[in-house]
């Protein structure tokens, strides 16, 4: 029997534990240095907020780990010795392996900002970061959030939730405009607005300034105005935590570099997740995926790998999802800030600002590249069979209401957004009527 | 981890943050319930005035109040805090409502005159309402008038609530008046009507008494346990009720054995457990602040199996005997005693202990469904139904899920909702009452209650979609 050894206990390590057991007898441990089990790290927010507790974002209850014979080890691994392929724990402590699993995710960004590493200023990325926020932000007057990105929105959240008054730093010109188009991005800033969130664009962080206990009092924009505050919420992003790998001989980049089948350069070591680098550039996606999707995808297809089926991670159609305050999010296929030079692209916007649809397609082929859905929910498995099926965006139009995923009594849109691109587009779709049949075809796989 | 320090307010964590509009529509309701208090302390109050204050001051007070709290902010969830308010967290609050309520079921069940029921002449409490009982049918209140008027105080008066919590989801803001109109006409206003035209509930003016009969429409055996038995059936027939009587009757029987399966096959048990039925009415509003404390456990399903299959084992024995002792004008089957062996048990352990002091009274402890998930039989009979033979399911959708935990967090029934969203599966459960809320609270626009076609309803699917590298099925 083999000793398989993951460092993680996020999705993509439990995830690849899970499906080792499925197939396999292998013996399993699972390490982290986080918390004892598994755990929704997506869900940090709704535990500050009130909304659930600690216990509630654990996917598993607690007897699973040992029903399914996954052995759980709290430990931080400092040291991985690729040659005796053994682990070494802060303490002393070793652990040997036959096969290795890198699931370490993320950590935050800091760049280098004065004052970064003061009491009261952090990332939200772990539980620990969560009990020091609960810490740093009792009675507190305001709090300023540098960093507009999907964890900067979240945390704003946060702390309104606990009536805190939060100055939200964002250096794009309008909320997260790296990635939403200018419309979609244009309806969050006024929503974060109607939240009563200070929120300031074009702004950059130049300093933290520090009181007599080593706390941060205020911040420095880079227009060089000194905002009052008593924490400092620093979200720009995450990046590989992989610093424990040094001198192992595994080799990374910003990330762990593995291939297509997630293996490093390193024999029986593989890599997942957050922390995974992928060496070859696949289509459009990134070389980094950040996202519990894929997270949890790269696990499914380990497993395989780990138990001798060496399988290729192949990700399908891109999908995220997301929100932001009260307005829903969800994306399928491509939708770049700007429209690539081959892409057609059409907004529509509803009447009360907060619902929204966004296409792209190619303009030679009308074939559906992507779509931002705001507001409103559409079904996955009607886009992901239109991407598969390269569905052009009139066809598309056309069969809206099978992919309509709002609950039921919701008003529908569909009628105003054939009628919009009609319009602008000079073509005559017409709506066809929800059809259960049409919409089991879509989700027999 | 430490959280926030539990606050002692009941409506509001901050209720430092409210302002002069909802202070002003919580003392109203205070007012009112102060009154309701003050009566049964049995301090004099004159009925004719201290009604009206009670009823109208928590119905107005109530709306005002969640009117200016809800629309004053920007529409959608409102979970904040939920977790640290000690009234729905199981803190002291949490307990002290708990302890409360238990111990006002308890005297309204088998302490009548501990409230002021007396057949000598009301006092305290159950005279307050004597007012309103002598306006509908021209006689003095009893503990069931009392608590029937209530009891639809509350699912109006905090349904609005949830209307105005809820507006920005129309499922959720159409059910909730469905629910609201159901226990004000069908439960309340009709039968007290028909009460009034001396359909049901007579006393002639010789003295004799021609007996009752239910004429809550929706109120269906078996949960209406005891619409068999033979007052009940003699009351139907009474013939100076008639043509009511028999109507009722025949609606009766139809509606568990013709209704009630239809329209569970269309569209689930939903219809009726969170749209039209008074235990769930009540839930669904005055409960809804308890619905995160049903439990999850895997152990606690195993329990609900047992006890919501035992208690329709038993209503089913039970009416038998009920039945067979009717037709056979006997008060014996082999030679047990049915009123003893079966009719009092029943009435007693399941009928008042289960459904009203632990149903309601447990509200702050187990959640707001604690009868409807583990002793309804009528849920019990939806839920097969709902499990073997119907055209609903939640579906999820696709790969979405970020195994968050909020649709199984606040699902009131306790399904482990998330265990089959992560694996995209549908949930297809005998126990899903379909309030919608886990479609709601998910943040990840997973979750949509759909009426369709039966075909594929509790596949799994063979991988999530999303991944192109596994395609064998697994
Ligand atoms: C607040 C927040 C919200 C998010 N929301 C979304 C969302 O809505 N949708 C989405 O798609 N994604 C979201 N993400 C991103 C998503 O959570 C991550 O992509 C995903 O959790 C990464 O999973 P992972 O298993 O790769 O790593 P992780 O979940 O980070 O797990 C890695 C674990 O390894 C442990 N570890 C690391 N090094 C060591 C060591 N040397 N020794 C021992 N243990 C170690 C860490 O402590 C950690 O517990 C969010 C992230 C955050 C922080
Ligand atoms: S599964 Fe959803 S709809 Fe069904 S009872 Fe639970 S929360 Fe309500
Ligand atoms: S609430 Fe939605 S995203 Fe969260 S676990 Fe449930 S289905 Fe998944």
């Amino acid at each position: 029997m083999q000793h398989i050894v993951i460092i993680g206990n996020g999705i993509s390590g439990i995830t690849t534990a899970r499906h080792i057991r499925k197939k396999s007898d292998q013996r399993i441990t699972v390490i982290s240095a986080e918390t004892d089990h598994f755990y929704s790290r997506t869900a940090l927010m709704y535990i500050y907020m009130g909304h659930m507790k600690y216990e509630h974002t654990k996917p598993y209850e607690d007897w699973f780990w040992e029903k399914n014979r996954i052995e759980l080890k709290r430990a931080y691994v400092e040291k991985v010795d690729t040659e005796s392929k053994t682990l070494t724990f802060a303490g002393g402590e070793s652990m040997p392996y036959d096969k290795l699993v890198l699931a370490t995710g993320s950590k935050s960004n800091k760049f280098g900002w004065p004052g970064q590493d003061l009491k009261a200023v952090q990332g939200l990325y772990n539980y620990q970061d969560l009990e020091s926020m609960e810490t740093y932000t009792k009675d507190i007057s305001r709090a300023v959030i540098v960093g507009g990105g999907l964890i900067g929105i979240e945390m704003a959240e946060m702390l309104l939730s606990r009536n805190i008054p939060v100055t939200f730093l964002v250096r794009e010109g309008s909320f997260w405009n790296n990635v939403l188009p200018d419309g979609e991005s244009e309806m969050i800033n006024r929503h974060i607005r109607e939240h009563h969130v200070d929120l300031r664009l074009s702004t950059n962080l130049k300093e933290i300034l520090s009181d007599e206990n080593g706390r941060a009092r205020a911040v420095v924009t880079d227009s060089g105005e000194e905002i009052p505050c008593q924490f400092v919420g620093l979200t720009a992003g995450v990046s590989p935590n992989i610093g424990f790998l040094e001198g192992s001989g595994i080799e990374t980049n910003r990330g762990i570099m593995v291939d297509p089948y997630l293996e490093t350069n390193v024999k029986d070591v593989f890599a997942a997740g957050d922390c995974a680098e992928f060496r070859e550039t696949n289509g459009e996606r990134r070389n980094l995926e950040q996202v519990w999707y894929t997270g949890r995808m790269m696990g499914e297809v380990l497993a395989e790998t780990i138990c001798n089926k060496p399988t290729k991670y192949e990700p399908g159609h891109w999908f995220n999802s997301a929100k932001f305050f009260d307005i829903e999010y969800q994306t399928y296929g491509w939708v770049w800030a700007k429209p690539k030079d081959n892409e057609n692209d059409f907004y529509w916007e509803h009447e009360s600002g907060k619902i929204s649809l966004r296409l792209r397609w190619d303009k030679e082929t009308d074939k559906l590249l992507g779509v931002n859905n705001f507001g409103f929910r559409l079904r996955h498995h009607a886009f992901d069979k239109w991407f598969k099926e390269e569905r052009t965006v009139q066809y598309v139009l056309e069969h809206l209401r099978d992919a309509n995923f709002d609950p039921e009594f919701y008003k529908s849109h569909e009628e105003e957004i054939v009628n919009q691109f009609n319009a602008e587009n000079g073509t005559k779709v017409s709506l066809k009527k929800k059809s259960w049949k049409r919409i089991l075809q879509l989700v027999s796989n | 981890m430490s959280s926030v320090d539990p606050s002692l307010s009941i409506a509001n964590p901050d209720l430092k943050d409210a302002d002069v509009v909802q202070k002003a529509g919580l003392a109203l309701a205070g007012l009112g319930v102060l009154v309701l208090f003050l009566s049964w302390g049995g301090v004099a109050i004159p009925p004719s005035i201290g009604l009206p204050i009670a009823l109208l001051g928590i119905l107005v007070g109530t709306v005002i109040y969640s009117a200016r709290l809800y629309l004053n902010q920007p529409e959608g969830i409102k979970n904040n805090g939920v977790w640290f308010r000690s009234l729905t967290s199981r803190g002291v609050l949490g307990w002290v409502a708990g302890i409360v309520l238990t111990g006002f079921y308890v005297l309204l069940y088998w302490f009548p005159e501990y409230i002021g029921f007396k057949a000598s002449g009301n006092e305290g409490f159950v005279a307050l309402f004597d007012p309103l009982s002598m306006f509908f049918k021209g006689k003095p209140a009893s503990q069931w008038f009392l608590y029937g008027t209530l009891y639809t105080l509350c699912i109006t008066a905090l349904g609005v609530k949830f209307l105005f919590k809820y507006r920005h989801n129309r499922y959720q803001f159409v059910r909730t008046l469905v629910v609201i109109a159901s226990q004000l006409f069908l439960a309340y206003l009709i039968p007290e009507i028909l009460a009034g035209l001396n359909y049901n509930d007579v006393t002639t003016a010789s003295g004799e008494y021609l007996g009752y009969f239910n004429t809550d429409l929706k109120n269906s055996w078996p949960l209406d346990y005891d619409f068999f038995y033979d007052w009940q059936l003699n009351a139907f027939q009474e013939p100076s009720y008639q043509p009511v009587g028999t109507l009722y009757l025949i609606i009766g029987i139809a509606m568990f054995l013709v209704v009630t399966p239809i329209i569970t096959y269309y569209v689930g048990k939903r219809w009726y457990c969170s749209w039209v039925c008074g235990c769930g009415g009540l839930a669904e509003t005055a409960g809804d602040p308890f619905r995160h404390l049903s439990s999850k456990k895997l152990s606690a399903w195993r329990l609900e199996r047992w006890l919501i299959h035992s208690v329709m084992v038993f209503v089913f024995v039970m009416t038998a005997a009920t039945i067979y002792g009717y037709f056979w004008n006997t008060g014996e089957v082999f030679g047990l005693n049915i009123y003893k062996t079966f009719q009092q048990p029943y009435g007693f352990l399941i009928g008042a202990t289960f459904s009203g002091v632990i149903g309601v009274g447990f509200y702050p402890m187990l959640g707001n469904r604690v009868w409807c998930r583990f002793g309804c039989p009528m849920a019990g009979y939806m839920g097969i139904i709902q499990r073997f033979k119907s055209r609903f399911r939640i579906t999820t959708n696709g790969g979405q899920c970020i195994s968050c935990g909020n649709c199984s967090t606040y699902c009131e029934q306790g399904i482990d909702v998330r265990s089959y969203a992560q694996k995209g599966q549908n949930i297809v459960r005998a126990s899903c009452v379909g309030c919608g809320v886990c479609s709601a609270v998910c943040p990840r626009g997973v979750l949509n209650l759909e009426n369709g076609p039966e075909q594929g309803r509790t596949d799994l699917p063979p991988i999530i979609i999303g991944n192109e590298s596994i395609k064998v099925s697994n």
